[in-house]
């Protein structure tokens, strides 16, 4: 793992994050603090689900179930069991991981647009189960106690600590997907994208593959979930699960340039700013997703290697620097 | 010295279709084989039996000592066994060199990601692809596409190579360096078991040839043998006089 170290790029990413820490904490803007929380969840979403799409070619159309699911067990874990909110965060992000890899192993013998369905399927099932699971309060949800914002030092310190653990899964993200682009395990994961027979014949075990990576594409976006649900102190099934969250994911992966690192987090990033000026804004609120399909149809029939596509295709040398 | 690979009562069925029908022979280390036979013999399904791609229906392959008559291709690379594939199938997007560290990475030595590199870049070099590492494989002609597909098989560093037409659609200029390819692929000591329509070139290659037809084994010996056995002569190459005109024009 020494050679990461050594790619420009890594560096980019801790300097985003840096920015994306210091901005807020600079005057104490927390309104500034609530629209980067949002833009780093998005940019966590896109990149995680760039691992299955840009790399593996595999399109996710459930992949706001990890979110929601991670939302539930960290929530959960904090209120119930009142467990710390890092270990929380952490146990959800194994618990759905391996949720992940056992419906993985299940799911990922089908191809093309029957996975694609499979995974709508598995988040209708998700939310058709947690909606009957009683410890989880059915379909009203469950609500944070206002005791577990006391051990973090009370409501206004735990929010600060939240966004910057949301920060850190934003940058962890950015860095795994940078990690497993320069490895041989991603070098398996293109191969697979290209043509997955051919990827068999030269020796890549396809099956164990996609079940991992798709494990791994679980694990950040359910500990990110189990973060802003426990900042936003209330979670159900409705708001866990929100199919639309999942459908723009996949717009924002398309935006930014599916396959690149810094395409999905772009992707991501100016998704959501125009989705929340869309939505703020009096006279196109209610059109938010069909500017949203308007965009993606444009992106895939025009630039269908997205943003980061048109800047390689001017500046051929950018692939390695920003990758 | 014990046979590499040995294939015994090998079937395989699709539906009612019987593709490949008790095919039995085998492979001595060093030796190139030529498989052939009329379209639709059940050559290609024969290497897809051989290398995991299908599970025979009955029969048994063994490969350097080992059963691997139920492995799947994944696991029958690991042990040495290449195949390269009668309709292309590049990695598009992916540089040569990428193309091939695939083959080097996954292949019977497993290796990192840097003798990979290391590794592919050599083997481009062999097969005459070695300025053009950095191009994706999607903008190559087809007489590149096959190379590339010789260099991915040749980067898993095979101790047998399974070759599937790897001449057809070439020009002649372009069919001679493959011959000559293959010749080097064989003295670096690595066996070959090809299947070709060119009988100039499996006659000048082969040490032994296998004909089937009709998803049997219809003969088997050297080429010489092989081209006059009227047998064969009548099911494969029609008119006996095809075969004079063979051998004149050697």
């Amino acid at each position: 793992m020494i050679f990461i170290f050594r790619r420009p790029f890594f560096w980019i990413i801790l300097l985003i994050a840096a920015g994306f820490v210091y901005a807020p904490l600079h005057g104490n803007n927390v309104s500034l603090r609530e629209d980067l929380i949002l833009v780093a969840i998005a940019i966590i979403l896109a990149s995680n689900l760039n691992l299955m799409i840009g790399y593996t070619g595999y399109v996710n159309f459930g992949h706001i179930v990890f979110y929601g699911l991670g939302g539930y067990v960290g929530l959960y874990l904090t209120t119930v069991r009142s467990w710390n909110l890092v270990l929380s965060a952490v146990v959800a992000g194994a618990v759905v991981s391996l949720c992940a890899f056992l419906f993985g192993l299940a799911i990922l013998r089908l191809r093309g647009a029957y996975f694609a369905l499979a995974t709508i399927g598995i988040l209708q099932a998700v939310q058709a189960f947690v909606s009957n699971f009683d410890p989880w309060g059915r379909s009203t949800g469950m609500y944070l106690s206002f005791n577990s914002y006391q051990s973090l030092g009370g409501a206004r310190r735990a929010l600060w600590i939240t966004y910057f653990l949301i920060i850190a899964v934003m940058a962890l993200s950015m860095i795994v997907s940078l990690a497993i682009k320069n490895s041989k395990f991603g070098l398996g994961l293109f191969a697979i994208r290209e043509d997955e027979d051919a990827a068999v014949v030269l020796g890549v075990n396809a099956t164990m593959y996609k079940a991992i990576i798709y494990s791994v594409s679980a694990f950040l976006p359910a500990v990110a979930g189990a973060l802003m649900f426990f900042k936003n102190g209330m979670i159900d099934p409705s708001i866990a699960f929100e199919y639309m969250l999942s459908l723009e994911g996949i717009v924002m992966l398309m935006l930014g340039g599916q396959g690149s690192v810094i395409g999905a987090a772009l992707g991501g990033a100016l998704y959501e700013k125009l989705r929340s000026y869309l939505l703020t804004n009096p006279v196109l609120s209610n059109f938010h997703l069909v500017i949203a399909g308007g965009l993606l149809l444009i992106v895939v029939l025009f630039a269908p290697g997205g943003l980061i596509g048109w800047v390689y295709r001017l500046v051929p040398r950018a692939r390695k620097v920003i990758e | 010295m014990s046979n590499l690979l040995e294939v015994r009562g090998v079937s395989k069925r699709f539906g009612g279709l019987v593709a490949v029908s008790d095919v039995s022979f085998s492979l001595a280390e060093g030796e190139i084989i030529g498989l052939i036979g009329p379209n639709g013999a059940g050559k290609t399904t024969l290497f897809n039996v051989v290398n995991g791609v299908y599970k025979a229906d009955q029969g048994s392959i063994t490969f350097a000592g080992k059963d691997i008559t139920r492995d799947s291709p994944d696991k029958v690379v690991h042990l040495g066994l290449a195949r390269t594939h009668q309709i292309v199938k590049p990695l598009n997007d992916l540089t040569l060199l990428d193309n091939v560290t695939v083959g080097a990475c996954f292949g019977r030595e497993y290796l990192g990601m840097n003798a990979a590199r290391k590794v592919a870049s050599e083997v481009l070099q062999r097969v005459g692809l070695g300025n053009r590492a950095e191009m994706t494989a999607r903008s190559l002609t087809i007489a590149g596409k096959k190379r590339l597909e010789v260099a991915r098989a040749l980067a898993a560093k095979p101790k047998l190579l399974l070759l599937d037409e790897v001449l057809a659609g070439l020009n002649p200029t372009e069919v001679a360096t493959m011959i000559e390819l293959v010749r080097k692929i064989r003295d670096s000591g690595v066996s070959v078991l090809m299947i070709e329509h060119l009988m100039q070139a499996i006659m000048s290659l082969s040490d032994r040839i296998v004909v089937l037809n009709l998803g049997r084994k219809l003969a088997e010996g050297q080429p010489d043998e092989v081209v006059h056995n009227s047998d064969v002569v009548e099911a494969y190459l029609g008119f006996p006089d095809i075969v004079d005109k063979l051998t004149r024009s050697d």
